[in-house]
């Protein structure tokens, strides 16, 4: 078994007014130093499947069919085998 | 003329659409629920209403593009046939890859309600050809999630291939940042294919039957 972690982000040049909107926040509440700030979705969940390499490619399919948008964000993710 | 108005759980402007067909464009439609695998016979017309299917968890659209009646839809399109999503609409069919970009988060970060204007980019298509070029249309938004990104070979490809609709412009058909109500780039509020059969758009014009009603040709495919 794997607990797989899936972290999903606006790319770099799609504008994230939320990010900016947060960041603002911290400044105005006196949070200094705080720039580039992207928010965006972290995915996580158990699979069954024994072997890394090919939960590795389904994970894969997952984000690009399903759990991203590949027109406007990006993805990566991490499996850590817990069983 | 038939048209069919998919109905996915969430969809809250599929009535409006299926009366703004009848009682306006006087033409035969029907509701076409999103678990089926067919499509009715003699369907000239798909509309994708607006709403939140699916209560637009994970991203507007990403759920309703695996709805059974999709495949459907897809092959439709495929073979020529009309189909125009509005709003969550819209959001479904970039989702579903019939159109090109995708629609992002508002980037007031409000949801938007009200009145916008217009114009009407390109007429190359059936959606739009009851139109001349220029003309401004005032049609109300409704959404969230409507700022149209594509990126910058995307938006080439668009220009070049006459597929952007409608922009937002302000009373004089002037294209400015203020007339801009959500961030898209480009003020772009609708998109076609490159056979542009198939459309979409952030506003609503199934909600311009008391006023406004010049919109609603925007349905007719005649």
């Amino acid at each position: 078994m794997y607990k797989v972690k899936v972290h999903i982000l606006l790319k770099d040049d799609v504008l994230d007014p939320q990010g900016k909107t947060v960041s603002n926040a911290l400044e105005n509440l006196g949070f200094i130093g705080v720039s580039n700030m992207r928010i965006g979705k972290f995915i996580e969940f158990t699979s069954t499947e024994s072997d890394e390499k090919r939960l590795s490619k389904n994970v894969k399919e997952m984000c690009e069919k399903v759990l991203a948008n590949t027109v406007i964000e990006k993805y990566d993710f991490s499996l850590e085998r817990i069983q | 003329m038939k048209y069919g108005v998919i109905v996915f759980p969430g969809s809250n402007c599929d009535t409006d659409c299926f009366y703004a067909i009848k009682n306006e464009l006087n033409e035969k439609v029907e509701y076409i629920w999103h678990a089926e695998t067919s499509l009715p016979k003699d369907l000239d017309v798909i509309i994708v209403p607006g709403g939140f299917s699916y209560g637009d968890y994970l991203r507007a659209g990403a759920i309703a593009k695996f709805a059974k009646i999709m495949p459907e839809i897809i092959k439709f399109a495929g073979k020529g046939g009309y189909v125009i999503g509005v709003c969550n609409g819209f959001q479904i069919l970039t989702e579903v890859g019939l159109l090109p970009g995708a629609l992002l988060h508002n980037d007031s970060q409000k949801f938007i309600c009200k009145e916008v204007n217009l114009k009407v980019i390109s007429t190359a298509s059936k959606f739009t050809s009851n139109y001349k070029k220029d003309t401004l249309l005032t049609i109300p938004i409704a959404h969230g999630e409507g700022r149209y990104y594509i990126d910058a070979n995307g938006l080439e490809s668009l220009k070049d291939n006459d597929q952007i609709a409608f922009q937002y412009v302000d009373k004089k058909g002037i294209v400015s940042k203020e007339s801009n109500p959500n961030g898209s780039l480009n003020n772009i509020a609708g998109v076609f294919n490159k056979k542009k059969n198939v459309l979409g758009m952030m506003p609503h014009p199934e909600r311009c039957n008391y006023s406004h009603k010049d919109s609603l040709k925007l349905f007719s495919i005649n």
